[in-house]
């Protein structure tokens, strides 16, 4: 093909532009290589894991004489075949890559085999022979904390004396509130393929947030150095956290194979097997204690979270802690007490999404908010507003930290005049009173979500860039493309620096041959910290490149500016490929890595006190619902965002992130309802039971906008804000608003009993027994 | 009889003799033909990211239906053209125009539900319709994306279908209609491989013989439950017989005052008729499932699987149809009713086979309603659905069917309730006394569609949304019909 012009004005791909997706047009053509769709090696294994059917038990006698001999099987892999470590964790070593003799969670990994077609694998595993001897399994938080069952050590913050507040407080009301777990649903499944090498070493290409992690994980079962695993992936279809921590099962699995038989060998879940097999959003329970003035305004608050962390740690430590760092949300507490229970279930392990805690801490947060305006027949917006950060001495938070960026309140100034937040409110109101059946409820909710690993270390990232003599240019960092557009706006940050086109630009697989030691791209943190990265590396080519002009050229270093394709240099212009060219004559290095880690941050986990996030990003949303009370079907009718970006890279993947997030929000507390049997198997595994949102449940009038204003008070890549968790909680406006229809079914007497997801169910049980009691109120 | 199948892969000819017949038209195009632009995202029909697209011969050219090819077996398209995400762009590269409408609107983030919703907007295109956005709605509940939220996509679609169709398949249609109208023989196909063995009869006289004599054999049309045997449940199935190359099992007619709907008919071709003399039954088929699956679906298919939560035998049993079966030339008329004698029980016997539905016409003085209930609105299974028929004579009920699914064992009708209301005055205090009733009727499970105090209550409160909806009240009672919300 040939070379496209090249801009002279201005760069094509500058940050704060709206590019499109790196990939849309393979995406859109099928050209777009995910694993599964990779040539496969010849005499590559197709690998079936085999689950446990106990939630638990102890296996007495496995057999699998017949699935050795059956038709096809080249190998079976048990935990005697493990070399290393028999542990696939992220953290506290409590993953085992297959049961040695207990399972906890029906759909525990026993055994793999491996086949010549997927289907040998599969049909063999169904010859095991296994004897088990139940034991009693706990499935719910209740059973959890009912048995005294736990993952990990409680956990403890605490501002003020809460007790002391709450007694003297002149009002004070408690409760229980149910948050419900959530399935990725990532489209692709859980793949790995893994490749032989030479000396033992192995490639494995994982669909993985975490390809350091998975190499560790991969090195520590094969029991050989890091530098005989290779991870490299060029995109995921889709992770939301759920590739975070998991895949080095699977990863571990397939290298077990190439091991043990010296042939590639491919792991891929099917849809079932995916679902039933990883972790999901935490559930929790969390109690409330919360006093109070005539005004709304928190006194005091004690939280207790009761979280379902399932068979293992995984990383419910962090998620756990992101839950309390998150609930307080926008507000000063004043005095707060927040406890955390990290139960252990005999469920799968539950892991990262989007969020990772954060959600469930903040939308109890809200429901207290709503509660606090129910009870003293207030607009739930304007509790809110009693309660920001902002003021003399209200600045700080539960885990003192002092929150200096705050603007939510400018925010939410600004969206309620663009919603026309107060008419509707109105127009609900006369709606509500002259219809018996449908109700009309409508929220208000604002969202502050702290940016950075709070495991302080993991906020560092490498980069990997080099010009060729050419001009063009090879970028590579630690980061991962899940759909997010990370890749494109990394690509957009080197080619601001150089300012050459953003397709002079090669986005490359991210591999951990090329940039070691990498952190997940998670924690919204991928373009915060591999932008910044990228950013380094580019600067020190460039300050080579410069060094070399002004020497070559013989003018100062500050007579030498990077133009769109171009550099001018003193009184004369070469393009950038041509500067490049010279430089590789001139034997000047053009290859550079790059660092970042972020600054400020510091947390003290023995004292729970710190600054675990760089910042906050912000955002507030309402939402408008329409509810029939006789069957709980409902509707999602307006949906009004203001969201703070920073100053946004691409405003365009941006808005993706916004309106996805807050859709995948919305599921999460409506229709997506993760389902157990009574002896702990785990039934809505796949679309036809699991149900995330289709596009009808969109609604039509759904403006989003990110806020004009918006601008990063810290040193970020280009002033530019975290966007990847932070929509998700926008969502809690429709579980507000949803509430506030259901209060309306009782004429706003009682507050309702309603946990999420909101189902139809729950609605019109929350329905029901709101009815009831305000006729017993009434009698 | 022929002993192969003939189809077009894009525009190439592909002629196959031997092949496993349940091997899924999903995994023929990856691991045989490297077409790896599909996605395997859910094996059951239900994400869309496999959905392709096929071109059947028709009165005006080709007709296009967006498919699940994860659920699709390769004998399935004899006769047929089967296009993939891969074909769409011209030769010089250049996208079709659904296909940069999305790059666009940005319209694509992680990507592998992409190539799904390009294939659903391209049969949309080249059958040159202009949905709305409303109805792209409906084109689109069968495609899940879980990183964009939708509106992007949605925006894409109205920008592609606006334009006028062009391209490569526009001008090799001709081309294409000419060799499919070749192909079209009329002969009974017989596939074997890996075991197994695949008829397709072409005609009804062909398909008694045939299962009569093998009735062993599953019948399959548009493999939207037994596809899932295999992709899901891994089961064998040793003999298949396909009844959708039987023109006259395709047949919907008007006669004796029922819509007689054949064997072969999908949702999707019975969807006009039913829904224009019963517009309840226009949302119940919409919301009964996506459109990749109501393009392959059948009515009888539906009913002839016995299911308790298929969605139309409560409609139908309330509407009081009828249910032609057929073995060898036996021919027998039952009330349908009566076919669902109890869970996995109908009243078939071996070699017998559903030959048509036969549905009432509307009467004058009859009201219908029909409700399906369901955690999400569309691409969802039923917790319940209602049926009801009501006949008043001045103000007293005359006669009332009600029938529900996802209450029994078998769509079943509330005998307790009917008898509670039937004689007496259509009024808010009969109607309670027959929810009431009810609870005799009834004893629905717990599971992950509902719990059995949620079914009860919704069920009872759906007669109730039926009397308001017959009686004098104005107020809304549906949320998918309040103006704001309104959609397709």
């Amino acid at each position: 093909m040939a070379e496209t012009a090249k801009s002279t004005d201005k760069i094509r791909g500058s940050v704060h532009g709206l590019l499109v997706h790196d990939s849309a047009a393979k995406h859109v053509s099928g050209g777009a290589t995910y694993i599964d769709d990779m040539p496969e090696p010849v005499g590559m294994l197709h690998v079936h894991i085999a689950m446990s059917t106990r939630a638990h038990a102890r296996i007495k006698t496995m057999n699998l004489d017949a699935v050795r001999t059956a038709p096809g099987v080249v190998r079976v892999l048990t935990a005697d075949d493990i070399p290393g470590i028999n542990d696939a964790s992220p953290v506290m070593g409590d993953d085992p890559i297959f049961s040695e003799g207990l399972v906890e969670y029906a759909g525990q990994s026993i055994f793999a085999v491996a086949a010549t077609s997927i289907d040998q694998a599969r049909a063999a595993a169904t010859l095991a022979d296994i004897e088990y001897e139940d034991l009693v399994p706990l499935i719910s938080v209740d059973d959890a904390m009912d048995a005294g069952s736990f993952v990990l050590p409680d956990y403890q913050m605490v501002l003020g004396d809460a007790a002391a507040a709450l007694k003297d407080a002149p009002r004070r009301l408690s409760g229980r509130f149910r948050v419900g777990g959530q399935d990725h649903f990532y489209l692709e499944g859980m793949i790995a393929l893994a490749i032989p090498g030479e000396d033992r070493d192995v490639r494995v290409y994982s669909s993985t947030q975490h390809p350091s992690e998975v190499q560790h994980n991969v090195a520590k079962a094969l029991d050989v150095p890091e530098h005989a695993v290779t991870i490299e992936l060029r995109r995921m279809g889709g992770g939301f956290g759920g590739k975070e921590s998991q895949p080095s099962l699977m990863a571990s699995i397939a290298a077990l194979v190439v091991h043990h038989t010296g042939r590639a060998a491919k792991v891929r879940l099917d849809r079932d097997d995916d679902m039933i097999m990883t972790g999901k959003r935490h559930d929790f329970r969390i109690d409330y204690d919360v006093g109070f003035d005539d005004d709304g305004r928190i006194l005091g608050i004690e939280y207790l979270h009761a979280v379902r962390c399932g068979m293992s740690a995984d990383l419910s430590a962090a998620i756990a802690d992101r839950a309390m760092f998150h609930a307080d949300n926008c507000y000063y507490l004043g005095n707060a007490t927040i406890t955390s229970h990290r139960c252990k279930t005999h469920t799968v392990s539950n892991t990262a999404f989007r969020g990772f805690g954060g959600p469930q801490g903040m939308i109890a947060m809200e429901r207290v908010i709503d509660r606090i305006a129910f009870e003293l027949g207030k607009d739930p917006l304007e509790v809110r507003k009693t309660n920001f950060y902002g003021g003399e001495g209200r600045d700080i938070t539960p885990y003192h930290m002092q929150v200096e960026d705050f603007v939510i309140d400018e925010l939410i100034e600004e969206l309620e005049a663009s919603s026309d937040y107060a008419k509707r409110r109105q127009a609900v109101l006369e709606f509500n009173a002259s219809n018996r059946y449908l109700k009309k409820g409508i929220a208000l909710t604002p969202v502050k979500f702290g940016i950075s690993f709070t495991t302080s270390h993991l906020n560092q990232a490498g980069a990997l860039v080099h010009v060729y003599k050419d001009g063009s240019v090879y970028l590579n960092h630690g980061g991962t493309e899940m759909g997010q557009g990370l890749f494109t706006k990394v690509a957009q940050v080197v080619a601001e620096e150089f300012q050459i086109d953003v397709d002079r630009v090669k986005i490359t697989s991210t591999t951990t041959d090329k940039v070691p030691n990498t952190s997940a791209t998670a924690a919204s943190s991928g373009s915060d910290l591999n932008g910044m990265a990228a950013q380094a590396a580019a600067r020190t080519i460039k300050t080579r490149l410069i060094e070399h002009a002004a020497s070559a050229y013989n003018v100062d270093e500050d007579q030498i500016e990077f133009l769109p394709n171009r550099v001018r240099i003193g009184n004369q212009e070469i393009s950038f490929d041509q500067l490049a060219h010279e430089a590789y004559m001139a034997r000047i290095s053009l290859s550079s890595t790059g660092y970042y880690r972020t600054p400020k941050i510091h947390w003290d986990a023995e004292s729970a006190r710190g600054r675990p996030f760089y910042y906050f990003a912000y955002g507030a949303a309402v939402s408008e619902v329409l509810l029939d009370t006789l069957t709980g079907e409902n509707r999602v009718t307006r949906v009004d965002i203001l969201h703070d970006a920073g100053r946004s890279l691409n405003p365009a993947l941006d808005y993706g992130q916004i309106e996805g997030g807050f859709i995948q929000g919305m599921g999460w507390l409506t229709t997506e309802e993760l389902w157990w049997d009574d002896k702990g198997h785990f039934r809505t595994h796949a679309p036809s039971t699991y149900k995330i949102p289709a596009c009808s449940d969109r609604p039509d009038d759904f403006r989003m906008k990110i806020w004009d204003k918006g601008r990063n008070m810290e040193n970020t890549i280009y002033r530019s804000k975290a966007i990847g968790e932070p929509p998700l909680m926008l969502a809690n406006a429709v579980f507000s608003a949803l509430t506030d229809a259901v209060a309306a079914a009782g004429d706003y007497t009682v507050f309702p009993e309603l946990d999420t997801p909101a189902t139809p169910e729950r609605l019109l049980l929350a329905v029901d027994d709101v009815k009831r009691r305000a006729s017993e109120d009434v009698a | 009889m022929r002993e192969e199948i003939r189809f077009l892969l894009g525009h190439e000819k592909r002629s196959i003799e031997s092949i496993d017949p349940t091997t899924t038209v999903l995994r023929y195009l990856r691991e045989t033909e490297c077409l790896t632009g599909t996605k395997e995202g859910c094996a059951e029909g239900d994400c869309g990211a496999c959905t392709v697209v096929i071109g059947e011969l028709s009165d005006n050219g080709i007709t296009y239906r967006a498919v699940n090819s994860c659920i699709q077996f390769v004998p399935l398209l004899d006769g047929k053209q089967l296009i993939t995400v891969e074909h769409l762009a011209e030769e010089d590269g250049a996208l079709h125009g659904v296909q940069s409408a999305i790059c666009e609107q940005h319209a694509s983030q992680c990507g592998f539900c992409t190539p799904g919703f390009v294939m659903s907007m391209f049969a949309q295109t080249e059958n040159a319709a202009s949905p709305d956005r409303a109805e792209l709605k409906d084109v689109l509940a069968g495609n899940l994306c879980r990183c964009t939220g939708y509106g992007p996509i949605l925006d894409a679609g109205e920008d592609a279908v606006k334009s006028k169709r062009s391209g490569k398949f526009l001008a090799a249609e001709g081309a294409v209609a000419k060799t499919l109208a070749a192909w079209s023989d009329q002969e009974t196909v017989q596939i074997n491989g890996g075991d197994k063995s695949y008829y397709a009869p072409a005609t009804a006289d062909d398909l008694a013989t045939l299962y009569e004599a093998h009735p062993e054999a599953h019948i399959i049309c548009g493999l939207t439950d037994v596809g899932l045997w295999v992709t899901k449940m891994h089961r064998t199935l040793p003999t298949l017989i396909y009844i959708g190359a039987i023109p006259e099992l395709k047949s919907i007619e008007i006669e004796d005052g029922f819509i007689s709907i054949a064997a072969g008919v999908t949702l999707s071709e019975a969807h006009d008729v039913l829904g224009a003399h019963y517009p309840d039954l226009e949302e119940l088929i919409r919301r009964f499932a996506s459109l990749q699956i109501r393009n392959v679906a059948t009515v009888c298919g539906n009913i002839a699987n016995g299911s308790p939560i298929g969605d139309t035998p409560p409609a139908f049993i309330a509407l009081d149809a009828k249910l032609v079966l057929r073995r060898g030339s036996a021919r027998r008329t039952i009330a349908l009713e009566d076919f669902f004698i109890e869970y996995g029980k109908q009243d078939r016997t071996s070699g017998e086979f559903v030959e048509r539905v036969l549905v009432p016409l509307p009467d004058d003085t009859d009201k219908f309603g029909c409700y399906k209930i369901s955690k999400r609105f569309d691409q969802d299974i039923s917790a319940t659905c209602g049926a009801f028929r009501l006949t008043l004579e001045g103000d007293a009920v005359a006669d009332i069917r009600i029938c529900f699914g996802g209450m029994a064992g078998t769509p079943q009708r509330a005998t307790q309730a009917e008898n509670t209301l039937r004689g007496g005055a259509w009024t808010e205090a009969t109607v309670r006394a027959a929810m009431d009733a009810m609870t005799q009727d009834y004893t629905p499970l717990t599971d992950m569609r509902g719990s059995a105090d949620y079914r009860m209550r919704a069920a009872q409160n759906l007669l109730f949304r039926f009397f308001l909806e017959t009686s004098e009240n104005t107020e809304h009672t549906r949320v998918l019909e309040t103006p704001e919300v309104a959609h397709g």
